[in-house]
């Protein structure tokens, strides 16, 4: 990549502690596990994986909203330098006016008893950006516009609101202190598809017009095919493959991206079996298995897997896998 | 053609709240034949749900039926009418006898208190005249045939100790167990993830077409239907909209509606293709559009016809039939 990236992120872990094992043993859950992604500025990098992969986790690492246990993250933009684990106050306080969080579920996100312009004003008012309640009002109508939420809907509560609407409000929230950097987490997961093409509609044309970065977290991989440049695709906290969408999904180079995509249903009812079927279910983070943690439910899988954890291997320009056989395996989709 | 399994005439479902009268169900027909699956397609407020709830009168208290809208399921030679059982007794048979469900959230369906194993039994002591043992015997099968690894050790297990997609797969044994002539899939694979939900599909078609039974599988995945699916009803606002086989409906869909729906999904096959939404949101319940529930949202509306009249269900021939004004110019210039 020859553009500097806007998120650097380098051997990031997450571990979370649970109960000991007795005997002084600790236990950890590996949510995130060395992982590496660069996020280039002004596009949308998408993260797919199985529940329990660590997406979730991931996105809220780079929004600084878990500790981090080791690694780097780094976020540069127009001379503004931070380095997420050595955030003084005064840093933390300006990244949390740049980066924002979409949550997955319009429902549970917005406080029922706030109006929707005060739901949307919060941010405002807590970070302090805005100096007298005309000018927060001001903000917020034109945020609210952009948005295309009705400006007489403003002074309504949130239950008065369907699925689509309210995820257009949430969306207005996040957006609303100006960030730059947009995590949006299943942000279409529990919207019907006549609204989600809506959403999705949205978010790229907010995106485009004010040059924002999105991190793309979804299980959907067509959602993550029609929005993102850039697809990292996560599997027991670790990235198994990563690549520019077109290049991913017409040149498979991972087992597990191949598994993920062939067990999308078909629309078309005549279309042909799937060549790949998983058996079994993601392991556990607490105990993940050696060597290639995917070897256990992988049809490839051959004894070097079981041992051996295999190294990042770049294909070709920026696409990148992590898997012992990739070149003898025949992936790609015809 | 033998006769329909499960008949649905003209069912009408209305909900007492506050706010007044809901109508989530207006008017539904259709009919399952034996060893057919029937989708059933539609947004979250389309009264997919509610219709398949019906089904075994499972709605909640405020619920009233329509004047002379009819269930009849035809169980060992005679026809019940489902709707007039008044005697919870005789709703047993029914209920977890001749027509099962599987659920869609499979951690809110299973009592947390009570073994997987604990819960399976109970029903098969209900609804057959097996003793403990037996039905002890009969439900580790189950297990095992779902394929769940050590089933006799999952049997003596809670709810809680099991990850979606094994609950799932019990939820599916439990219903299974009792041989149902009926069973409804309410969103069966939607809590699952892609490569689980794949599994739980396979193994619903492995068994359905083993055991001989007819299904009601409601989804809002138009893919799962396109793979799963003999037969599709298309519902929006408490109306089928749009009925045929699965390739009609997918292949050469007459409503706008089922149209939106398929143009709304994203193709992987063709990634710069730009998605097209279904314009404006569902409306309120409480706020039905007169005319065709349709029209506020459809692209294709002709003024003063469909906002006034409510459009008739014409059957285009080879069991595909729609209700729409502009799908069906011909027989309008007739009448």
């Amino acid at each position: 990549m020859t553009e500097t990236p806007l998120i650097s992120v380098r051997d990031l872990s997450v571990h979370f502690p649970i109960g000991g094992a007795g005997f002084g043993k600790k236990l950890f859950v590996r949510a995130v596990d060395n992982v590496s992604i660069d996020i280039a500025p002004g596009t949308f990098f998408g993260l797919v994986g199985e529940s329990g992969s660590g997406k979730t986790t991931l996105g809220r690492a780079l929004l600084k909203a878990v500790p981090l246990t080791s690694g780097h993250v780094q976020y540069r933009d127009n001379g503004v330098d931070l380095d997420l684990r050595a955030l003084s106050k005064a840093e933390l306080k300006e990244y949390r006016k740049r980066c924002q969080l979409i949550f997955q579920d319009p429902y549970a996100a917005l406080s029922p008893r706030m109006t929707v312009r005060d739901i949307i004003a919060e941010p405002l008012e807590v970070m302090k950006i805005t100096s007298s309640r005309q000018e927060t009002d001001e903000r917020v109508r034109e945020i609210a516009a952009k948005c295309r939420i009705n400006l007489e809907h403003l002074r309504r509560f949130p239950h008065a609101f369907s699925g689509g609407q309210r995820q257009r409000i949430s969306i207005a929230r996040a957006l609303v202190c100006n960030p730059r950097f947009l995590v949006a987490d299943e942000c279409v997961a529990a919207l019907d598809v006549s609204i989600q093409a809506d959403i999705l509609n949205l978010l790229n044309s907010l995106q485009k017009e004010l040059g924002l970065t999105f991190l793309f977290i979804s299980h959907d991989l067509s959602v993550v095919a029609h929005t993102c440049d850039h697809v990292a695709v996560m599997y027991l906290g670790q990235i198994v493959e990563i690549a520019p969408t077109k290049k991913l999904f017409a040149n498979t180079r991972h087992p597990y991206t191949h598994s993920l995509l062939s067990a999308i249903p078909h629309l078309d009812p005549d279309a042909e079996k799937k060549a790949i079927k998983l058996e079994g279910e993601i392991p556990s983070p607490i105990n993940p298995p050696p060597g290639c943690k995917f070897h256990t439910r992988c049809p490839f899988a051959r004894d070097r897997c079981k041992v051996e954890s295999p190294e990042w291997r770049q294909m070709d320009d920026e696409h990148f896998a992590a898997c012992h056989f990739t070149d003898e395996l025949n992936l790609s989709r015809a | 053609m033998s006769r329909p399994l499960l008949t649905v005439d003209n069912l009408t479902v209305d909900f007492k709240t506050d706010e007044g009268m809901i109508t989530a169900v207006d008017g539904v027909s259709f009919e399952l034949k034996e060893g057919e699956i029937l989708g059933l397609v539609g947004e979250s407020g389309s009264g997919k749900s509610v219709t398949a709830k019906s089904l075994m009168l499972l709605n909640a208290g405020n619920t009233t039926y329509g004047g002379d809208g009819k269930i009849v399921l035809r169980h060992e030679d005679r026809d019940i009418d489902v709707l007039s059982i008044e005697n919870p007794r005789d709703m047993m048979t029914i209920r977890g006898g001749a027509i099962s469900m599987i659920f869609q959230e499979p951690m809110a369906s299973f009592a947390p208190a009570i073994t997987i194993g604990g819960q399976m039994v109970e029903q098969l002591l209900l609804h057959s005249s097996m003793n403990k043992r037996e039905a002890r015997e009969l439900s580790i099968d189950m297990l095992n045939r779902v394929g769940i690894s050590d089933a006799k050790a999952r049997f003596d297990q809670y709810s809680f100790e099991l990850s979606g997609g094994m609950r799932q797969r019990a939820m599916i044994a439990m219903a299974l167990s009792t041989q149902p002539k009926v069973l409804i899939a309410d969103e069966p694979t939607t809590a699952l993830d892609v490569t689980i939900q794949a599994q739980v599909l396979d193994l619903m078609k492995d068994l359905i077409s083993e055991y001989g039974m007819a299904v009601l599988l409601i989804t809002h995945d138009l893919g799962v239907i396109a793979q799963t699916a003999d037969r599709v009803a298309v519902m929006y606002l408490g109306k089928i909209v749009e009925t045929g086989s699965v390739r009609q409906i997918i292949k050469a869909p007459k409503h706008p509606y089922t149209k939106g729906l398929l143009k709304a999904l994203p193709d992987l096959d063709d990634l710069g293709a730009a998605l097209t939404p279904v314009a404006g949101d569902i409306p309120s319940p409480l706020e039905r559009p007169a005319g065709c529930v349709f029209h506020t949202r459809c692209p294709e509306i002709i003024a003063g016809r469909c906002n006034m009249d409510l459009p008739e269900t014409t059957d285009l021939g080879t069991g595909h039939s729609v209700s729409c004004f502009a799908a069906t110019p011909l027989v309008e210039a007739s009448t």
